[in-house]
């Protein structure tokens, strides 16, 4: 590969079956209308609506059956 | 740090060379498995902290590097011969979930959760300590090895591993504050000399790949697996330190990779991994070898200290 191309690097990433990935400083709003600041570079926000942790994956889809991961 | 005491004629031959520093340095063949984990443990640590009572320019003593050489080539020829050798056909990352996901092994997270006393949690903690007071240390040596992409999507990692810049949120910083408040030591290796040689054998083989170019595919997958088996289990742990009503402190830390991990299990898998079998589709079947060596060798530990609390 040559190190003169391009590289993605996107700032959302919707992870199949699993979280949202956002890179970069934000405010996350969740579904109870509390406001979450981002502590981290990356950060993963629940898709699957299991996490514990919420607006935050903790990994908890990953043991959900298949039709209840996000796609 | 001071050298670990020595387990059998090799790891003493070998801390007798430390301290006197020979111009040749000839060592018997180790008396047991672990008296070879202990002396290639201590060889490696020549690379990362050293120790008080060793002279630090031994660290490149061609000698010690020599039984090094010979101590790791045993090592790696145990892990093939451990492996089933797999190629991925498609999307790595995805492979490496359903990798990791298809494979079934014993919890210690799980004992912890729901049935471990307090001594038992404390006697973890002292063999994990090993890990974590150098945790993300073994995968930074990985970086110059990479080409553009993977080294940007590792160092996205290692950032967050690292405290993002904040010393207060390092990793093994948060570990050592949960260790002072379980009254447990919080000095760099202060229980090496308790671990068994599942422990030693888990260390040594971050420091293999992460010590060798020609395996920094392996490296990466460990990561890869490492972090993919640690959101859901630390849960279990900061859980079953709340049940026992120890320190805040740790419960802290196992939270803090709850949610950590989560965002570091899609790096790892899916820009890490992904990036670099892009990059060097060759390294694509090291990647797998790395992954199933730290599920393996967590297996061999939990399987090992269960027995030992009678659990198994
Ligand atoms: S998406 Fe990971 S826990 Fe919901
Ligand atoms: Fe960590
Ligand atoms: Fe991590």
């Amino acid at each position: 590969m040559s190190e003169a191309e391009s590289y993605d690097h996107p700032d959302v990433v919707l992870c199949p079956g699993g979280p949202m990935l956002l890179r970069g400083d934000h405010v996350v709003q969740d579904s109870d209308g509390v406001a979450h600041r981002t502590t981290r570079p990356v950060s993963a926000v629940c898709r699957c609506g299991k996490s514990q942790t919420k607006p935050w994956c903790d990994g908890t889809h990953q043991v959900l059956p298949a039709k209840l991961r996000p796609a | 740090m001071l050298t670990p005491k020595a387990r059998g004629p090799l790891s003493q031959a070998v801390n007798e060379a430390l301290a006197i520093a020979p111009d040749r340095v000839d060592v018997p063949d180790a008396g047991s498995a672990e008296d070879a984990a202990i002396a290639l443990w201590t060889l490696y640590e020549l690379h990362y902290r050293g120790f008080d009572d060793v002279d630090d320019a031994l660290e490149w003593h061609p000698g010690l590097l020599g039984v090094r050489r010979d101590l790791e080539q045993d090592l790696e020829d145990r892990l093939r011969s451990r492996w089933t050798p797999y190629t991925p056909t498609g999307d790595v990352g995805e492979e490496l979930f359903a990798y990791v996901a298809a494979h079934d092994g014993p919890s210690l997270a799980k004992h912890v959760q729901s049935q471990a006393d307090e001594e038992q949690v404390l006697e973890l903690f002292r063999l994990r300590s090993i890990y974590h007071a150098k945790e993300a240390d073994p995968t930074a040596w990985v970086v110059p090895r990479l080409s553009t992409g993977p080294k940007a999507a590792l160092m996205e990692l290692q950032f967050d591993e690292y405290g993002d810049g904040d010393p207060n949120r390092l990793h093994s910083h948060l570990w050592a504050l949960g260790m002072d408040a379980l009254g447990l030591r919080a000095d760099y290796g202060a229980y090496i000399d308790d671990v068994p040689p599942e422990i030693l054998e888990q260390n040594n083989v971050m420091s293999l790949f992460g010590l060798h170019r020609r395996l920094r595919g392996a490296a990466l997958g460990h990561l890869a697996a490492f972090e993919m088996t640690s959101s859901m289990p630390s849960r279990r742990m900061a859980q079953g330190l709340q049940r026992l009503g120890l320190a805040d402190a740790m419960v802290a830390y196992y939270a803090e990779h709850v949610e950590a991990d989560a965002v570091h299990e899609q790096l790892a898998a899916r820009s890490i991994c992904g990036a670099l079998v892009a990059a060097e589709p060759s390294l694509a079947g090291d990647v797998f070898l790395g992954a199933f060596t730290c599920l393996d060798l967590e297996d061999r530990f939990a399987r090992r200290q269960l027995a030992e609390w009678g659990v198994a």
